[in-house]
């Protein structure tokens, strides 16, 4: 294959990886954003945090390999984005650290403050990144300002609508997504209450992709891809679908409408990749000083290797954690909880 | 200070501060899958109790060595980003291979592990802890393939038009000597860490009388452990100061405070670099031809001293030097008190030394502090150079990361860090003192 087939594979698994973050540890920020809310008492909210306790941490392995896959692709694009993008990166850094310490030491000690303290820690721990990465994407669907000096931007400058509405819909996204795990992964009231906010959660869920596929039209230029290359609005149009699948599916198979959202959520990010091809971080400024994949990737030497590395070893991780996954397929019960022996959270 | 000194000194905060918890992680993964793999050879509760115990102040010390291990990953392009964009084509491939090999592999099994004890056959339970130890120590190896190319780059060519280092040669890269040299170094000195926090933890215990019969099965386990990785990395380390000598001259000179070239040059068992007259303040005690036979394997070779290379280029002397000289002290010391711990046990007059019981309770710290000197003599031992001989450290900073960013993020994290640290040390003191749980 010659240099520029890599970089397009390379532009594509770049995408994958980040669409599949965001379908695994989407449920996981989504669950800590509902916790507060549908933790009435300490039992349902370890039950909450016990249904993630098995796979949250394999699930956030996919932010490490998605940034590191962007290192060793598109070096250029990394350091910049990082370098641009330093204050929400950090601050979704913080908020990843504490909320992933917060699962390991909540039940450490039985002192109601050090509990509330951890519950606090787990609620903006799992809100702040959820709402920044989208804020963050948002931005880059609509492009950074970029030119010869550099960037020109700051954390407030983020905070456009388009930013905000983009970090809206990956909050919606992800709390609907974490209600209805949430519905599957546990028994009785507390499931009953999922299931019932997951139904009003989709209402919002549908007005802002609405609002956020409009929105998209004027703010960024995320649709010539799609003008150009009509057959690509069949990854727009199952997103869609997936998303009111998921409406059809929550009065029969909880387990269909969380399959369906994970489709919605993996549709909604590879609309925007599609959309940004071939630009990883475009300049709304002038496009000589957009990232693409031809002047930030890593040699053809490189590509290959990683190449060979990612179709080796992707599959077998994937095999694991759904081994992983269908190990714990049942509900977290109170004997699980309860067990002197057993070590949940 | 500048943005370059605070850049510098967040890496090294952050770096060390995950660095706390890497070393244990790495042998404390593989100690507690051997009680595991006894439990299921030999059927006894007492070993199913042992590694629950020990277990628990695994997945708590686990935990943050996992989330502060972003932080790294995310300052190379935050406050690195000129570093990043000349070494990523080769840089990153590590770093990307070690999350898709390694982290995947010990996340996943740790989940299935500590939630797993009734949802898997214990053959399986057993596999999954197996798969944890696999995966930290694999991350441990990869991470190092990258440091190593810092140390000593191979496998690569300059692209001149793009600016940036290319990597030719994949195999150079994963097979550099100096690699796997560091790897075999790093796993002994984590392992070391692990053996000592065991034997700290049983004495605690033994001293206090009470679990006798399973804390001296884990002292017993750590302390042949012991014994073979402190003498193990005696030569291993030998070894490296060997590698180093071939490919880092400026840091040899600086670990030794050699400042003139000499043949036959000796080890002078006490001196102190004065770096301002270029000149050692004292050496007493020299041991002749040591240096030579340590760094060359020959006494008579010739080895190279600082005054040998422009100021520029030498890396901070007292620093390196000190480090050095106190990591090498304190692995005799390793090797002392695991002969002693052995011979005790072995005479069966273990528990009746109090002294020495009470000596490893405060000892648990110490292999954490050489390995961190062993770090600061390979780092700072580098400079000027962030990748040695190609790049410096003062070109890799990020152009365009304003003074106050560096200050806010420094700040932030030295009070998270210090929170967060106290709280786990904290949590692993209360579980290390109350002892296993009584199984029903």
């Amino acid at each position: 294959m010659n240099y520029e087939t890599y970089q397009i594979l390379w532009f594509g698994l770049w995408g994958l990886l980040w669409a599949v973050y965001f379908m695994l540890d989407g449920f996981d920020l989504g669950a800590g954003t509902l916790y507060p809310f549908l933790g009435k008492n300490d039992k349902d909210k370890r039950m909450i945090i016990n249904t993630l306790g098995p796979v949250w941490d394999g699930n956030e392995v996919w932010l490490v390999t998605a940034g590191g896959a962007t290192f060793a692709a598109f070096p250029t694009t990394y350091a910049l984005m990082f370098s641009y993008l330093y204050t929400p990166l950090l601050i979704i850094l913080f908020a990843l650290i504490f909320r992933g310490v917060a699962f390991e030491f909540r039940g450490k000690n039985e002192s109601k403050s050090w509990k509330a303290g951890w519950d606090v820690a787990i609620f903006l721990g799992s809100f702040t990144p959820a709402l920044l990465f989208g804020v963050a994407f948002g931005n880059i669907f609509a492009g950074l300002p970029i030119d010869a000096e550099g960037y020109h931007g700051n954390l407030f400058s983020l905070l456009n609508g388009y930013g905000i509405i983009t970090g809206l819909l990956f909050v919606i996204l992800f709390i609907t997504h974490a209600a209805l795990w949430i519905s599957i992964k546990t028994t009785g009231d507390l499931s009953e209450r999922a299931k019932n906010l997951s139904k009003k959660l989709w209402n919002f869920e549908l007005v802002i992709a609405v609002i956020f596929l409009i929105y998209t039209y004027f703010a960024t230029n995320l649709y010539n891809n799609y003008v150009g290359q009509p057959l690509w609005f069949i990854v727009p149009v199952i997103t869609v679908v997936a998303l009111l699948l998921i409406r059809v599916y929550i009065n029969k198979s909880f387990v269909f409408a969380f399959f369906a959202s994970c489709i919605t959520i993996l549709g909604v990010i590879f609309t925007g990749v599609i959309g940004l091809f071939p630009n990883l971080i475009p300049s709304s400024l002038d496009t000589a000083y957009s990232m693409t994949i031809y002047n930030t990737s890593s040699s053809h030497y490189t590509l290959k290797i990683m190449t060979v590395v990612v179709l080796l070893f992707v599959p077998i991780v994937l095999l694991y954690q759904i081994w992983n996954y269908t190990v714990f397929r049942k509900p977290v019960t109170e004997e699980d909880l309860y067990d002197p022996e057993s070590e949940a959270y | 200070m500048d943005v370059l000194l605070l850049a510098r000194l967040q890496f090294a905060m952050t770096a060390m501060f995950h660095f706390i918890f890497v070393p244990l992680t790495l042998g404390l993964s593989v100690l507690v899958a051997i009680m595991e793999t006894m439990y299921l050879k030999t059927g006894k509760e007492e070993y199913l109790k042992m590694t629950k115990f020990w277990g628990k102040l695994f997945v708590i010390n686990f935990a943050l060595g996992v989330v502060t291990g972003i932080t790294l990953e995310f300052q190379f392009g935050m406050n690195w980003a000129e570093y990043s964009i000349y070494m990523g084509d080769i840089f990153g491939a590590p770093l990307a291979i070690e999350a898709t090999v390694a982290f995947f592999l010990e996340s996943t099994f740790l989940g299935m592990w500590i939630f797993g004890w009734k949802k898997v056959s214990k053959k399986v339970h057993l596999f999954a802890i197996w798969m944890v130890a696999l995966g930290t120590n694999m991350s441990a190896l990869w991470i190092l393939i990258a440091n190593a190319w810092m140390q000593y780059p191979v496998g690569y060519v300059i692209n001149e038009e793009l600016g940036r280092a290319e990597m030719v040669d994949f195999g150079a890269v994963v097979f550099s000597s100096y690699a796997w040299i560091k790897f075999c170094h790093q796993l002994l000195a984590g392992y070391t860490v692990a053996v000592f926090f065991i034997m700290g933890i049983s004495a605690y215990h033994l001293l206090k009388k009470q679990h006798i019969e399973l804390f001296k099965k884990s002292f017993k386990i750590a302390v042949i452990f012991a014994l073979i990785v402190t003498i193990a990395e005696f030569f291993v380390g030998d070894w490296h100061a060997y590698e180093v000598s071939k490919v880092q001259p400026t840091k040899l000179a600086a670990m030794e405070s050699l400042w003139e070239t000499s043949e036959g040059a000796p080890i002078y068992m006490v001196s102190l670099p004065d770096e301002k007259n270029e000149k050692n303040y004292f050496e007493i005690l020299p041991i002749p031809k040591l240096l030579s036979l340590l760094a060359y394997h020959n006494p008579n070779a010739e080895v190279k001293g600082l005054k040998a290379f422009d100021k520029s280029e030498r890396p901070p002397v007292l620093l390196t030097f000190l480090s050095f000289r106190i990591m090498v002290i304190l692995s005799f010391i390793f090797i002392l008190l695991a002969i002693l711990g052995y011979y005790y046990l072995k005479k069966d007059t273990l528990v009746n030394k109090t002294w020495f019981l009470k000596l490893l309770i405060y000892f648990i710290p110490v292999p954490y502090i050489a390995n961190h000197l062993g770090w600061i003599v390979a780092e700072v031992g580098r400079q000027p150079w962030i990748v040695y001989g190609l790049l410096k450290t003062s070109d890799g900073i990020s152009i365009n990361v304003a003074k106050s960013q560096v200050i806010m993020s420094f700040t932030g994290f030295l009070i998270f860090y210090g929170l967060l640290g106290i709280i786990d040390i904290y949590l692993l003191i209360k579980y290390a003192r109350k002892g296993p749980v009584e199984a029903v």
